[in-house]
């Protein structure tokens, strides 16, 4: 991406960006726009240029902001009523090192409330629409984010991914998306989902770029006592050599324009040297089932903290503070962030802890024991990012299982805690974004990353 | 599996929500369709097989217990509440 410079002036950069924000304004990516700081900001940086001061890496360069990354500029809501109201007093340690850097955020950008949603359509404000098709869906829950960088409005885009949210809607809209090794970016100050399996990463459109955020962003923070210490930048290059597909994502259920996409992908990499092998892991069927046992625990345990009394929304008619609590969370909670509490409740519960909650996370060891084993066998692994591409607005919403079964090749990867780059991989023929994804074994972000190139036909 | 209406309000008010009337029966539909997704996981075999509820590999992670500055302060904080009296967030009675 270019930065800022004597012949590139960041105003002017944001200036551009803020107008194709307004332009496009239609496919509601944006939950704000964060224009009188950027500006000034822009004008900081250009001011710094002038003086011959040194500027960061990022300097001068527009960014999205998913809404649910905490920043001191306009209202975190994280697209969701009860936190509409909520301006962050903290900044979110992804944020605070991109702006050390001179990255400027020039809005931030709608996603399914909470991040609960593959499709954006569970947001407070409404439906993002899809880069390609508008009456198709943005992919989720990081939906506006991937759209942003899509309609090429900024240069890259936040998001969060706890089951696919980066993936997914990358691969919808045709740009990358990166889910680092669990621990790898620090998650202080991002709206907690699901701790185990939270993530932080971006949407780029290119690998470079890619590269060069995640050198910026990793490390351990004292602020996430989950974070890893620093391994990124001083990875040791490893060249790969076999790379593996998974026979049980080869089936009927997925279209088959995203299979061929698959074996052209292992074809051309076969023409260039590489061995593919087939892995057989019988246990990834079983791991959405897995993953909303899991997921949904760890939600309700910390979506308790939205009580209507500390921050964000009150109901109005409340009359005690047991209503307090109740009315504002009923209110401000959009249906899907309800299910996932009452199921979240649900599996917690006694009677039936054992059954689905314990019983989830013996399986989530054997799913992790399939990938340790896998990734004896290769360097990566290359599957499909979701089994069909962008669907229509309306189709699946009022179907949370329906909607769930668009998770089933991205949420194994979370529940491992591995790291995963979607990457573009051709069109249908009615044109929509096909995306395949990169897996790697723990720690291997770096090489994962520059790997995706050998994927680039030139 | 059938989820009653009672089961509904007591997942409800375990979750603290106050459901409306008309959300019910659309709840129980979809709690009911979700719960029979996830029962598939019946027929996976885990017997003798540990559970892991993290997949971060470290433990222990160490600090030195001294108060550090913070970002936010005092009235950054209450300045979100809706009402505060002498420093303090003010609530309904509770007893």
């Amino acid at each position: 991406m270019k930065i800022a410079s004597k012949e590139n002036s960041a105003v002017k950069m944001v200036k551009e960006a803020l107008e194709k924000a307004k332009k496009y304004e239609s496919y509601n990516i944006f939950v704000s726009l964060n224009e009188e700081n950027a500006l000034r900001k822009a004008e900081e940086i250009d001011a710094k240029i002038a003086k011959g001061e040194p500027v960061g890496r990022l300097a001068g360069v527009p960014y999205a902001l998913k809404d649910n990354f905490l920043s001191r500029e306009g209202n975190t809501t994280a697209s969701v009523k009860i936190l509409a109201p909520f301006k962050s007093p903290i900044t979110s340690t992804v944020v605070r090192k991109l702006e050390d850097e001179g990255a400027i955020m020039i809005g931030r950008t709608n996603m399914d409330a909470f991040a609960h949603g593959s499709s954006t359509e569970n947001s407070y404000f409404g439906p993002t629409k899809n880069s390609k098709d508008t009456e198709r869906v943005a992919g989720g829950s990081s939906g506006g984010s991937a759209v942003a960088v899509a309609l090429d409005i900024v240069e890259f885009a936040t998001g969060s991914d706890t089951g696919g949210s980066i993936r997914q809607p990358a691969s919808f809209n045709g740009v990358y998306g990166f889910k680092p090794t669990y621990g790898t970016v620090s998650r202080y100050g991002v709206v907690a989902m699901a701790s185990s399996t939270d993530c932080m990463g971006f949407f780029t459109k290119n690998t470079d770029d890619m590269d060069l955020l995640m050198e910026i962003a990793s490390g351990q923070d004292p602020y996430d006592m989950t974070t890893l210490p620093d391994y990124y930048s001083t990875t040791e290059p490893k060249a790969a050599k076999k790379i593996g597909v998974i026979k049980e994502f080869d089936n009927d259920a997925v279209n088959p324009e995203i299979r061929e996409a698959l074996k052209a992908k292992t074809e051309f990499l076969k023409s260039k040297g590489y061995e593919i092998v087939e892995l057989s892991m019988p246990t990834l069927k079983y791991a959405l089932a897995v993953y909303y046992i899991v997921v949904p625990a760890e939600v309700a345990s910390n979506l308790s903290r939205y009580d209507g009394i500390r921050y964000g929304y009150r109901s109005e008619e409340a009359k005690d503070l047991s209503e307090i609590f109740a009315k504002s969370r009923n209110d401000g909670f959009m249906p899907e962030n309800k299910r996932r509490v009452m199921i979240g409740n649900f599996v917690l519960s006694s009677g039936f802890y054992d059954a689905y909650y314990l019983k989830a996370q013996k399986a989530r060891t054997k799913i992790i024991e399939e990938y340790n084993k896998a990734f004896s066998e290769v360097d990566y692994i290359l599957t499909p990012v979701a089994p069909n591409p962008a669907f229509k607005l309306g189709e699946k919403v009022n179907d949370p299982v329906a909607m769930y079964l668009e998770d089933v090749m991205s949420v194994p990867i979370n529940l491992a805690g591995v790291p995963s780059l979607a990457v573009p991989a051709g069109e249908t023929k009615a044109g929509l974004p096909i995306g395949l994804q990169i897996v790697g074994p723990r720690r291997s972000d770096k090489n994962l990353i520059n790997f995706a190139k050998e994927l680039e036909e030139k | 599996m059938k989820i009653t209406r009672e089961e509904i309000l007591h997942l409800a008010k375990l979750s603290d929500f106050e459901l409306k009337e008309s959300e019910i029966d659309g709840l129980s539909k979809n709690l009911e369709d979700i719960i029979g997704y996830i029962s598939e996981l019946n027929s996976l075999d885990t017997e003798g097989v540990e559970p892991t509820y993290q997949v971060f590999e470290m433990e222990n992670v160490w600090r030195d217990d001294e108060i550090q500055p913070q970002e936010a302060n005092r009235e950054d904080l209450l300045a979100l509440t809706k009402e505060q009296r002498q420093d303090q967030i003010k609530v309904p009675k509770v007893l």
